[in-house]
């Protein structure tokens, strides 16, 4: 079986937007996106000791983006496709589910796996835009998975509880950050990670036009940042021991006890 | 503007979210349409007539039955191509979010999801965003026709107005990869247990409890002050508690007098479901966890010595 997990790659921390360009800030510290790290596990598992199965990450970002992929292959996964290219800087929806079923298409995978939510974006739609661009079947929040006999089995987590969902591979699932605890990099699996295959492609390599991608194949723009409504007074307290009676004390002076 | 609104529904009803957003429509615009996708549902159409649809289209087949999203792509996109609308909104739900992302690939249509208001600027539609876990709202938009939305769980009230509107049966022809994935076991409401809804108190644990087993720190809490327990997503899909107490995005929207949150850490989707509670009080190690951004009192310490000590002052005041 061939696994491909379609990863991103997000700002570690002290997050802004940038207000020239209107894009997220992206200059700071690099990490995998924490969610696809549980869709990473979860290739893992199912790849298992199948010496044959082969799990592979694609990714859409700028060229350095390889630093952070390479935390999933000290996890385990086996290669890297990132597809990096000035010209797709600024892609919405439309245009980045574009150039991933395109990278998803050379692959040719039995399973495509993404995480729950890019934590950057908030999104967490691109497997429906990317499954409907693949023609292939799709179950989304997903908390428990197996796999037999080209059969898939996801249990997904809806306003109402949990369906129980099967496809046949090929197929494109979504995984929810509950299915599983993400295995942490071993020094051997650091160590090896370099070596490990770690391909950089164009949007030319996959036969992306160049009015497909970027803001040339977008179609949503922001047209300004501005500040939430003010919300009401919080304050904060380090517990040394008295929390107990802060909150008591609290509650009693707004009458919520 | 010609707006086409897609209308979720479960055991016989019309969600209120989507009915929300039909309104909403109907106030930036005469020219309301609603898309109601499933088996059997072609009573609904009246519903949707009073809550400001000018006309429906019901597209009602057996291949519908089950809530799943590819097929409602296909016969969106049909009626899409037939009809033309500008704009293509939706309440943000599970199933929703897949129909939306899916029919703007099959467009090649934008979308914006998370959007908390819809205004019309000039002609220009722009929606309002919070981003960055809500420390910034961004003025969104679209370059093209047409703009799909995804409107952010409870954020407009549905208003009857009580019209009527004219119906129109649509065809359903579903692409083969759409009714791949089947339907084998689908939830219904569990009604077993006291609703959490209706509690006066909730006290709500996360996965900053550590294990199931410390769920009985927030029960006791919970009795002690004579409220409701509830458990966020992550614990309720680790399996720790059940579903039928989940607040947030996919669980219930709570709005108690007192919301006591134990060891959570307050993503967005968990504060939509509890952001309307008239007084929040946080318990977390981690001083950086989102929930102390929007809790009235929040205690950076260890809920293991906070939490009992507060159940035994809250059971001494009571005694008192």
């Amino acid at each position: 079986m061939k696994i491909a997990v379609c990863a991103k790659v997000v700002p570690e921390q002290a997050r802004r937007i940038d207000p020239q360009t209107k894009r997220l800030d992206r200059s700071g510290e690099q990490v995998l996106n924490p969610f696809d790290a549980n869709a990473v596990e979860e290739a893992l598992r199912l790849k298992g000791n199948d010496a044959d199965a082969e799990v592979v990450l694609v990714s859409l970002g700028p060229e350095r983006s390889l630093d952070a992929l390479r935390k999933a292959l000290a996890m385990g996964a086996d290669r890297v496709v990132l597809v990096s290219d000035e010209a797709a800087a600024g892609s919405d929806l439309v245009a980045s589910s574009y150039a991933l079923a395109r990278a998803l298409d050379r692959e040719q995978a039995d399973l495509v796996l993404f995480g729950q939510q890019a934590n950057d974006s908030d999104g967490a739609v691109m497997w429906a835009a990317v499954a409907d661009r693949l023609r292939r079947p799709l179950i989304s929040q997903v908390a428990e998975l197996t796999v037999s006999d080209g059969t898939l089995r996801g249990k997904r987590q809806t306003e109402f509880g949990y369906d129980v969902i099967e496809a046949p591979l090929p197929a494109v699932v979504a995984v929810s950050d509950a299915i599983n605890e993400p295995r942490y990099p071993s020094l051997k699996g650091i160590m090896g990670a370099k070596k490990k295959p770690q391909e950089t492609v164009s949007l030319g390599d996959l036969g992306v036009e160049a009015d497909r991608a970027g803001e040339a194949g977008s179609r949503t723009e922001v047209y300004a940042i501005g500040h939430p409504p003010p919300r009401g007074e919080t304050q904060r307290i380090d517990d040394d021991g008295s929390g107990a009676e802060k909150i008591v004390e609290f509650l009693l002076e707004r009458k919520a006890l | 503007m010609s707006t086409l609104v897609f209308l979720e529904h479960h055991e016989g009803e019309l969600q209120k979210d989507s009915l929300g957003v039909l309104g909403k429509a109907a106030l930036l615009g005469d020219d309301v349409s609603a898309l109601i996708a499933g088996s059997g549902v072609e009573g609904l159409a009246a519903q949707a007539g009073k809550y400001g649809a000018r006309k429906v289209y019901v597209a009602d087949d057996p291949a519908l039955e089950a809530p799943l999203p590819q097929p409602r792509v296909d016969v969106a996109a049909d009626l899409f191509r037939r009809q033309g609308f500008d704009t293509v909104l939706f309440g943000a739900t599970v199933l929703t979010a897949d129909v939306a992302a899916g029919l703007a690939a099959r467009l090649d249509a934008g979308l914006n999801w998370d959007l908390v208001d819809l205004a019309e600027d000039n002609g220009k539609l722009v929606g309002k965003r919070p981003a960055l876990d809500d420390t910034v709202y961004v003025e969104v938009g679209w370059k093209s026709e047409p703009r799909l939305a995804l409107i952010r769980t409870g954020t407009f009230e549905p208003v009857e107005s009580g019209g009527e509107a004219e119906v129109e049966q649509v065809a359903v022809e579903l692409e083969d990869f759409s009714t791949q994935a089947k339907m084998i076991e689908q939830a219904h409401e569990e009604s077993e247990g006291p609703s959490i809804e209706d509690a006066d108190v909730i006290v709500a644990g996360g996965r900053g409890l550590g294990g199931p087993e410390n769920f009985a720190l927030v029960e006791e809490l919970a009795k002690a002050l004579g409220g409701a327990v509830a458990a966020t997503r992550a614990v309720v899909d680790a399996g720790w508690y059940p579903y039928s107490t989940q607040v947030g995005q996919t669980g219930k929207t709570v709005a108690p007098r007192l919301y006591i949150a134990v060891g959570i850490s307050g993503a967005i989707q968990h504060k939509v479901g509890m952001q309307g509670s008239n007084v929040i009080v946080a318990i977390n190690k981690d001083p950086n966890a989102p929930i102390f951004e929007y809790a009235d009192l929040g205690v950076v310490g260890d809920l293991h010595e906070i939490v009992p000590k507060l159940t035994e002052l809250v059971r001494q005041r009571k005694a008192a």
